[in-house]
């Protein structure tokens, strides 16, 4: 069963890290997705920019209209993403707890929805 | 007794454990439910009084298997990948010793860790705990927790789509994860016996359904895993529990630990609980619950207040404090220092644990302030912390003795 894991984190002080951090971050993370590869659990992931970039986008009355930033202000921001193939929570939960930055900010596990043909 | 009599019988002693099996063999809690009411309808029509099967069990499991494939089947007409769950569930034949014996009691402890997983709501755990786990109706629990059947409904079926969608596995915890998820199903006990034994709002002070249920399932967890903490857990519950008559009075009233007729305590339920609390600290793995075990022991031993062994209590407090620190214990312990070096030293402790602003919104930390000041003729004190107490608490006799301490205080 796919499981979405949502990373969240305080992106100011992802920003204003010093340097050896940044890089010592850098590594574990290159070193856990390397570990999820070779478990079969990996499907995709990646990191995002920051919520700065971020643009929200709505359609009314077929109208878009175009918004700054993200859809709601939250004390963490959504950092980043792996998708991932588990056994069932209990695994995704073991594999979501590896997620370096779970260690700082917190990692939401959410099962992906799969729709009759 | 004839075949009604004895299909109620089997109900009460067997229906946790034939759905616990059901759950396991269809994957679905909703649809073992409905299977397992199916089958003992279907045992009403089948057994008579002379032909109740040899194994009443496996019958019930395998009647409630083929009665939900049945059920899908029928709702295949609307909906083919019903019929493929259907197909699914009849092609995994489960073997004779499956149905009955061993396998049957790591069903019942699977279903307790999922009811109690941590991935569930907390409120929620404790409801499909004693929905599922204990029989209890949903207005039942309802009822028990002041709150709306409705409501209490509702939480539960939020549950059950969690432990579907997010696909919660009905399993024994790993070794490695057993001590965290043991903890969390402990905890779901324990407060399950709190709430009956110390109500939190309400007209009594205690509500004993749910003690017993509480103690129902401890003595479940013990026979299933007898780990040190299951074994301190149910021993806690049952010393507490024994006090039970003693604590209130005919009318409702309440009666301190030092106040009370000890005639009254439950000598056989002490005993049970003094030898599991040995069997727990033997382990030398006890944890909280077998130490407050070992402490509700050494009050339940003793005569009266005075002849306490307050000493060894503080000690345990000590123990406890190092492996398991809370502002309560810190409380409790200062409670029993009183007693061991006199009302000063107590309040000492207790002025430390206010000014750091932990319990500020604790009642029995200003009813155990008020009481060592009355100790030591210091009135006004004495009132004041009362005044605070009976601001903070919510539960009738409760406020109805701070009441009763406030006048004989005012009165001089």
């Amino acid at each position: 069963m796919k499981y979405l894991c949502l990373i969240y984190n305080d992106e100011r002080e992802m920003g204003t890290m010093p340097r050896p951090d940044g890089e010592k971050m850098m590594a574990e993370y290159s070193e856990f997705t390397e570990s999820i590869k070779k478990s079969g659990h990996y499907k995709g992931g990646d990191a995002l920019q920051p919520t700065t970039s971020a643009t929200t986008v709505r359609v009314r009355q077929n109208k878009v209209s175009t918004t700054d930033g993200p859809f709601a202000e939250t004390k963490e921001q959504l950092g980043g993403f792996y998708m991932i193939d588990a056994k069932d929570l209990n695994d995704a939960i073991q594999v979501a707890s590896r997620i370096p930055g779970a260690k700082t900010g917190s990692v939401e596990v959410r099962p992906v929805r799969v729709f009759e043909q | 007794m004839n075949a009604r009599e004895r299909i109620d019988e089997i109900y009460r002693s067997d229906s946790r454990r034939v759905l616990a099996t059901l759950i396991r063999l269809l994957g679905d809690f909703d649809l073992a439910e409905e299977a397992l009411h199916d089958a003992f309808t279907a045992a009403l029509e089948a057994w008579t009084a002379d032909a109740v099967p040899a194994s009443p069990r496996a019958w019930l499991v395998s009647t409630g298997r083929f009665k939900a494939i049945d059920r899908l089947r029928r709702g295949s007409r609307f909906d083919a990948a019903v019929g493929e769950i259907a197909r699914s569930i009849e092609a995994t034949v489960p073997p004779d010793a499956d149905l009955d014996g061993e396998g049957l009691e790591d069903d019942r402890l699977r279903l307790v860790f999922t009811c109690c997983h941590p991935a569930l709501n907390p409120d929620a755990r404790i409801a499909l705990t004693l929905r599922e786990v204990c029989g209890l109706e949903t207005e039942q629990i309802a009822r028990a927790f002041l709150t709306t059947a409705p409501t209490l409904a509702q939480r539960i079926v939020r549950a059950k789509t969690k432990i579907r969608d997010a696909k919660i596995p009905y399993q024994v915890p790993s070794r490695e994860d057993l001590p965290g998820r043991l903890d969390a199903v402990l905890h779901v006990v324990y407060l399950v016996f709190n709430e009956g034994y110390s109500a939190t709002a309400g007209d009594a002070l205690t509500r004993p359904d749910l003690s017993a249920e509480a103690i129902r399932l401890g003595r479940l967890l013990v026979e299933l895993l007898p780990e040190p903490e299951a074994i301190g857990l149910l021993a806690l519950m049952l010393l507490h529990d024994a006090r039970r008559t003693a604590r209130t009075s005919p009318g409702g009233e309440i009666i301190l630990l030092d106040a009370q007729d000890r005639t009254l305590w439950n000598r056989a339920q002490i005993a049970e609980g003094v030898a599991l609390v040995e069997r727990a600290l033997s382990s030398r793995r006890a944890g909280p619950y077998g130490l407050q075990a070992a402490i509700a022991a050494l009050h339940a031993e003793a005569r009266d207040a005075s002849t306490t062994d307050w000493p060894q209590i503080a000690g345990l407090y000590d123990v406890l404090m190092r492996i398991d620190p809370s502002p309560v214990v810190e409380l409790n312990r200062a409670a029993a220092i009183a007693m061991r070096d006199g009302p000063e030293a107590g309040i000492a402790l207790i002025d430390a644990i206010l000014s750091r602003g932990d319990l500020a919104d604790y009642h029995l930390a200003f009813s155990a302030k008020a009481d060592l000041c009355r100790r030591l003729g210091r009135t006004a004190d004495a009132i004041t912390a009362y005044e605070r107490a009976l601001a903070l608490t919510t539960q009738t006799p409760e406020r109805r003795f701070i009441e009763g301490r406030l006048a004989e205080l005012r009165q001089g």
